[in-house]
């Protein structure tokens, strides 16, 4: 029997599940990577040599150099290893959130001050 | 004997540990944020707990996906902050308690509850900022810290209500501990925030609100939200808040709430405090 996952109707939410985990190993491990200060020096000086050196996928890697985060959680990355990378490149988790959403920093930042997304739109995806 | 005095709940962004390492606890922006806690850092200092034992998550810091314990516990004698990709937090190191915490695990472990004992462990901001928001930015931490680190990453991390009768047979453990010790226990995490996907910046006050209320009067009640709404409620990250009902669990059934605070946003998540005290 399939496993249930009540939460796959969720919109705009990806859950990191035993499956997520399981696609996403290579990519979120080569994120753990980022955790050495040698290592992001290497990483910084040649993105892509720096990649080949971990078995992820081709697409995988593509999204890591083209920094889409969507993609990155996609191909099974997870959040809090995606955010070695940004913060390797000096970037905040408010400007990381800000380019999933599709929005400007300046606009997220100010629709938080507001209250935040509201959860009002956001139970369901539209039938 | 040991004894619990009191319990905390806390958020632990990790932009509020930036805020104080850089000095901008008094900008506008954080202001609000920081006032919510003048009440505990003087709270604190008058009750001088001997030990916190401290329910948070590792943020893929300690735990890579190689290994994942659903609940560990840090019996080291000393734990130091961890490099989260910007270089380590320059907070002190975190003294353990390692007689206790032995005397936690194999009490816990015993009463079913399977954790994973861990003797060498850095510690990120979800342990790190809760400390520096009680305690500001002391040469040393005033009090020893037992780290225990819940899954919250990958999904499903325990129930509510898993937590909540953990935090009970942790309140045995640690009133068996034959030694003249106050003990308090600290959740963190939470509360309303998504940090992921088109949906990222959801958060849901009412939700919030309603969950500070019935950690106080109706735990029971509360530990049985199914993990899904917490993702669809209070975001993909607000399911951190089961964590909150360790420390709930180690309390007695009625508590005094010493203080309570609620703040949006911080970076992209609602803080939420607590301070429960338990009634003689």
């Amino acid at each position: 029997m399939a496993l249930q996952k009540p939460y796959l109707d969720i919109p705009g939410t990806t859950v990191f599940d035993a499956d997520q985990s399981r696609v996403g190993y290579h990519l979120n491990t080569f994120c753990m990577s980022l955790m050495k200060a040698d290592n992001r020096v290497r990483f910084k000086a040649d993105e892509r040599t720096y990649l080949d050196e971990w078995p992820m996928s081709d697409d995988q890697k593509q999204a890591v150099l083209a920094r889409d985060y969507n993609r990155m959680i996609a191909l099974g990355g997870n959040i809090y290893f995606l955010a070695k990378i940004f913060s390797c490149d000096g970037l905040s988790f408010q400007y990381a959130a800000a380019t999933m959403t599709g929005m400007s920093q300046e606009a997220y930042a100010q629709m938080m001050l507001n209250g935040g997304r509201s959860p009002g739109d956001n139970h369901e995806k539209q039938r | 004997m040991a004894r619990i005095t009191a319990g905390v709940a806390t958020s632990h962004i990790p932009a509020i540990g930036a805020a104080i390492d850089l000095g901008k606890t008094r900008a506008p922006y954080w202001a609000p944020v920081f006032a919510g806690y003048d009440f505990s850092k003087h709270w604190i200092a008058a009750q001088k707990p001997d030990v916190v034992f401290l329910v948070y998550n590792d943020h893929a810091s300690a735990f890579s996906l190689d290994i994942v314990p659903t609940f560990a516990i840090g019996c080291a004698e000393q734990f130091a902050p961890a490099d989260e990709g910007w270089g380590p937090r320059q907070v002190p190191p975190v003294v353990g308690h390692p007689e206790l915490a032995a005397h936690v695990a194999q009490s816990l472990i015993q009463s079913d509850f399977d954790l994973t004992v861990v003797n060498k462990m850095d510690v990120d901001h979800g342990l790190t900022v809760p400390l520096s928001l009680m305690f500001g930015q002391p040469q040393s931490w005033p009090c020893r810290v037992i780290p225990f680190a819940v899954n919250v990453v990958l999904y499903p991390p325990p129930s509510g209500m898993r937590c909540y009768r953990l935090g009970q047979a942790l309140r045995a453990a640690i009133e068996s501990f034959d030694a003249d010790l106050e003990v308090q226990v600290w959740g963190t995490g939470g509360m309303s925030h998504q940090l992921q996907g088109p949906r990222a910046g959801l958060i849901n006050q009412a939700f919030d609100r309603r969950f500070l209320d019935l950690l106080v009067t109706d735990p029971e009640a509360l530990a049985q939200i199914p993990l899904v709404d917490y993702i669809r409620e209070a975001g993909s990250e607000g399911i951190e808040l089961v964590m909150w009902f360790i420390m709930r669990g180690a309390l007695s059934a009625r508590v005094k709430t010493a203080h309570r605070f609620y703040h949006v946003p911080a970076s992209n998540t609602a803080v939420g405090h607590l301070i429960l005290e338990n009634v003689p």
